[in-house]
């Protein structure tokens, strides 16, 4: 039961073979379980939601269930969800409880989700490990000894080991798809503006985008129809048409389902940088794309190396402007004793904020200083837009881009935390999407194996043109169809 | 050596919507603490901004009445930094591309003693929207500061001049112009005490013909013309004192205290914030189309300017009878509706801005308090016009009806005020008076003018004030000559 599908469950329920509750308490018990030694969640509230899935239950009896009532949804600590602890992954918010809930937990709540519990993340969503969290690392579900990704490294963690049906997350330079390369997930992150960032905690609100973490790409379109759509509380979010991301998925009716399709692989994607064993995943990926009709279109993406630098300035000058309402003075984290108002200031952040939020907050800070502007975020915004445009030129030739959605497999807890480029460099092939403001999704390709002999999962990556998500997971869709990387699950008890 | 003032005013105003410039929350003055400020006022984590569409209108209403550019697309951007009542540690206002650019507001300098009044044009630089901050408040818990963050988010429009005034009357002429227009368009209550309209003043001086500005202290928050009038006074001395002496001016902050008359520094701008300006990523360009524009303009009430121009057509009035009449758009309303009712233009026009905006003035009272209606002066008026009273009797009437005594023939009719129009009673009168002053009938014969005066004051006397002098005049030539 734990590796069925979100519309199996949701079957399930609406037959009556099992109660929402029931469902519920196997992965409460699952995590009570597991969770201490994952530390997938942050906060757990049993009776909030058993509650929730006995309202879902009662929903069923009455007839008017939707696809996912009464399925166990793990939230990323980034949502505000009201009446729950929401931290972020940080000290600054530790007691923060939310007095209101963010659209996507609107979302879920009238779908009849159950929320199970806000899953553990980089702090403020600032990491590639989840070692960030002020609430402790996560551990990869595949190899304790690793980490999960991230910044959604909770999520990632919590679906790989089947502490969930689905989660959500959130991907501002990779954080859905890096982490969910190195657990074996299929995540996605849509086209910006596509699902509501109201309630979303802000990291660099031009680049944040939510999307679903699930185990295959039925159950992201799943939960893509719920978190989708217009909110005019976002601003930024797309007053669209609202559409229905399963239209596509379909039944293989011939041996190339795929036939015509051009998929484009972008030379920086496989240069230097790449790890070998991920490189022969992907590889094997595409040959099998190529089996179900697919044809291979050799593109460029020249500014790709631009991204990481482009995203350090942008990411934290954003960031660094959001972060500045935890001042400590109407909720969060305030110091103890300070002697006057500036004092509390710098207290209450330097003790509410980790190492990797202080860097980029000091980063963003001088990049929009009087005499930087011009240089850095300026220049930033004008390369920003080239890599944009590397896109739309691509676009032209093929119909999706495919690549690594990582440059390694899961690396070991405390390898990269004290080197913050090498950790950058987890995002190579994430961020210009989120530059340029794509979908993106990471499908589990296969494994390879470490230097001390794990198989650990590798992730493919299709990048779409701009709203072409549904038919993104009908192509990811259709790979899972002729392979089972997606069904496989770590044996908990052998990690 | 001869000193030149130089000013700039940087004026917010708070416009007139339902609603805060970026949430739902409603805008009510002097409500409970915190009850008019929801998630998005309190900056909680996760919210966002959405822009109220009311706040445009009123920025866009404003730069047409002011013939300024109007940017098809704007841009909100973030002014960093840490203040308690600064909710998210930034404000949205804009930055580089503001919604109204340049742009002309005439206003009407008054003369003073034998110095007469003139008009002068002054520039506007831009004006943009805004998010006004909240409010610390200390001292309603002992030992510790609260903060209030009903007015955070409250929409503002700031209007920022080209340093064109040369001197304090000027800058007040401008400021009660720009008070007075805001109100006109509705977008604004003017309330000064409350904060609706509040002036910040850039005062510098140099000498007399030389082109470069001397280094401004900007005059914060005044709230009252005449404060503004005292402070940059106050302010020029100080400055051309200090210069005078040797000293040299650095650029600051000043606060106007209006107990002692003077301006102090509150703060020198080289501590000033490094605001870290950028465009708000949580908000879209502001796109403003010329349909946007032409919706607006149908909304827009005739101007001032134009209504001024047609005053002088319709009623054939002076340019400065016009102006009088136009300083506000319910004093306009309240002179036409006086018209409307029978009254003659120039009549109504001099009672208009003579006896009622006098006793308008000394008893503080706006237009809205008027205490005689438009119908009910009308009726005064053409009492004066069908010569019933005299125009002195007509003032008398006036005070009564303002204190509540009746309408003018009522009060007419009580104190006995009627001019006697029968001309055989006058000229009984006028037969008795030459009788006992056969003396000075005697000097105007024999060619003294001023005897027929005394003649006529004696008449009026006899009659108690109601005869009509022109009658009297009248009669009275008659029968001297026959």
């Amino acid at each position: 039961m734990i590796n069925s599908s979100l519309k199996q469950l949701g079957d399930m329920l609406q037959a009556k073979k099992i109660s929402s509750v029931e469902l519920t308490q196997s992965f409460l018990s699952r995590i009570t379980q597991y969770n201490p030694s994952i530390n997938a969640y942050i906060t757990l509230d049993h009776s909030k939601t058993l509650a929730q899935a006995a309202a879902a239950d009662a929903r069923i009896a009455a007839g008017n269930a939707a696809p996912l009532t009464g399925i166990p949804i793990a939230q990323k600590d980034i949502f505000c969800a009201k009446g729950w602890r929401t931290t972020c992954g940080s000290k600054m918010l530790a007691n923060f409880i939310a007095p209101y809930d963010a659209h996507v937990i609107t979302q879920f709540d009238q779908a009849g989700a159950v929320n199970l519990g806000k899953t553990n993340m980089d702090e403020f969503a600032m990491g590639s490990s989840n070692e960030t969290s002020y609430f402790g690392g996560v551990k990869n579900p595949w190899d304790f000894n690793r980490v999960p990704g991230g910044s959604s490294g909770g999520s990632a963690a919590a679906v790989a080991a089947r502490l969930c049906a689905a989660a959500t997350g959130t991907d501002t330079g990779g954080s859905i798809r890096q982490p969910a390369s190195l657990c074996g997930l299929t995540g996605l992150k849509p086209t910006y503006g596509v699902a509501s960032r109201f309630g979303m905690i802000a990291f660099a609100s031009s680049l944040d985008q939510a999307g679903p973490m699930a185990k295959s790409a039925e159950d992201c379109a799943l939960m893509m129809n719920v978190m989708a759509g217009f909110d005019e509380r976002d601003s930024t979010s797309l007053n669209r048409e609202s559409e229905d991301y399963t239209r596509e998925l379909n039944q293989p009716t011939s041996a190339r389902p795929l036939a015509g399709l051009k998929i484009g692989l972008p030379k920086e994607f496989f240069a230097a940088g790449l790890d070998g064993g991920v490189a022969s995943v992907i590889e094997a990926a595409i040959a099998q794309y190529k089996q179900l009709g697919a044809l291979i279109v050799d593109i460029s993406l020249p500014n790709t190396g631009l991204s990481i630098p482009v995203y350090y300035v942008l990411a934290p000058a954003e960031a660094s402007s959001n972060l500045s309402r935890y001042d400590g003075v109407r909720y969060g984290h305030r110091a103890a004793e300070y002697s006057d108002l500036n004092d509390m200031y710098c207290k209450s952040r330097a003790e509410g904020f980790g190492a990797e939020v202080k860097r980029r907050i000091l980063i963003g800070t001088y990049v929009l200083s009087a005499g930087y502007y011009d240089a850095y975020y300026l220049k930033a915004q004008q390369i920003r837009r080239l890599i944009a445009q590397d896109f739309v030129e691509a676009f032209k030739h093929c119909d999706v881009i495919m690549g690594p959605a990582a440059p390694s497999t899961a690396f070991k807890a405390g390898e990269k935390v004290d080197d913050p480029v090498t950790m950058y460099l987890q995002d190579i092939y994430t961020i210009s999407t989120n530059l340029a403001g794509l979908p993106g999704m990471s499908l589990p390709a296969g494994f390879a194996a470490s230097d001390d002999g794990k198989a650990l999962p590798v992730g493919l990556q299709i990048i779409g043109n701009y709203f072409d998500e549904a038919r993104m997971l009908n192509i990811a869709h259709q790979y899972q169809q002729v392979t089972d990387w997606h069904t496989r699950m770590p044996d908990l008890n052998l990690v | 050596m001869e000193w030149e003032v130089v000013i700039g005013l940087e004026t917010h105003t708070q416009l007139q919507t339902n609603t805060k410039i970026f949430s739902g929350a409603p805008i009510k003055y002097g409500a409970e603490p915190n009850t008019q400020a929801c998630e998005v006022s309190l900056a909680l984590p996760g919210v966002l901004p959405v822009l109220n569409k009311q706040a445009v209108h009123c920025a866009i209403k404003f730069g047409l009445a002011i013939n300024a550019d109007i940017a098809p697309r704007s841009i909100f951007a973030r002014k960093n930094y840490f203040y308690p009542d600064l909710p998210k540690g930034y404000q949205i206002s804009q930055f580089e591309l503001p919604v109204v650019g340049k742009g002309a507001v005439t206003i009407q300098v008054p003369a003073v003693g034998n110095k007469p009044g003139y008009s002068k044009i002054i520039n506007i630089t831009r004006a943009h929207l805004e998010e006004d901050a909240g409010k610390s408040v200390h001292g309603a818990v002992s030992g510790m500061s609260g903060i209030d963050l009903n007015r955070a988010g409250t929409p503002l429009l700031e209007i920022v001049t080209e340093p064109d005034m040369r001197s304090a009357a000027e800058a007040v002429a401008y400021a009660k112009q720009l008070h007075e227009l805001v109100q006109w368009i509705d977008i604004c209550d003017g309330n000064m005490q409350e904060g609706s309209f509040r002036c910040d003043v850039n005062v510098s001086v140099r000498q007399k013909g030389t082109e470069k500005l001397g280094t401004r202290r900007e005059i914060k928050n005044l709230n009252s013309f005449k404060f503004m009038q005292q402070a940059i006074e106050y302010e020029t001395r100080w400055q051309i004192e200090t210069l005078e002496d040797g000293g040299s001016i650095h650029q600051a902050t000043v606060l106007f205290n209006p107990d002692t008359g003077e301006t102090r520094a509150m703060r020198s701008k080289e501590e000033a914030n490094d605001y870290r300006y950028f465009p708000d990523p949580d908000l879209l360009p502001l796109v403003i189309t010329e349909d946007d524009k032409a919706r607006v303009r149908a909304d827009m009430p005739e101007l001032p300017e134009a209504m001024k121009a047609r005053f002088e057509a319709e009623y054939a009035l002076s340019s400065y009878d016009t102006s009088a009449l136009t300083s506000s758009r319910a004093l306009a309303a309240y002179f036409v509706a006086v018209t409307n009712a029978g009254a003659d233009a120039k009549q109504a026009a001099n009672w208009v801005t003579g006896n009622v905006t006098a006793k308008l003035n000394l008893e503080d009272k706006t237009i809205d308090e008027v205490a005689v209606t438009a119908a009910a002066l009308a009726q005064l008026l053409q009492r004066i016009s069908d010569g019933t009273i005299s125009n002195n009797a007509a003032k008398e009437v006036f005070e009564a009806m303002w204190a509540g005594e009746g309408s003018a023939d009522e009060i007419i009719a009580t104190k006995g005020l009627k001019q006697m129009s029968d001309s055989g009673a006058v000229e009984a009168i006028i037969d008795t008076v030459l009788a006992a002053n056969t003396a000075m009938v005697d000097e105007y014969k024999a060619g003294k003018e001023k005897a027929f005066n005394a003649l006529v004051g004696q008449i009026m006397k006899a009659s108690k004030g109601k005869a009509n002098p022109a009658q009297v005049n009248d009669l009275l030539k008659k029968k001297l000559t026959a």
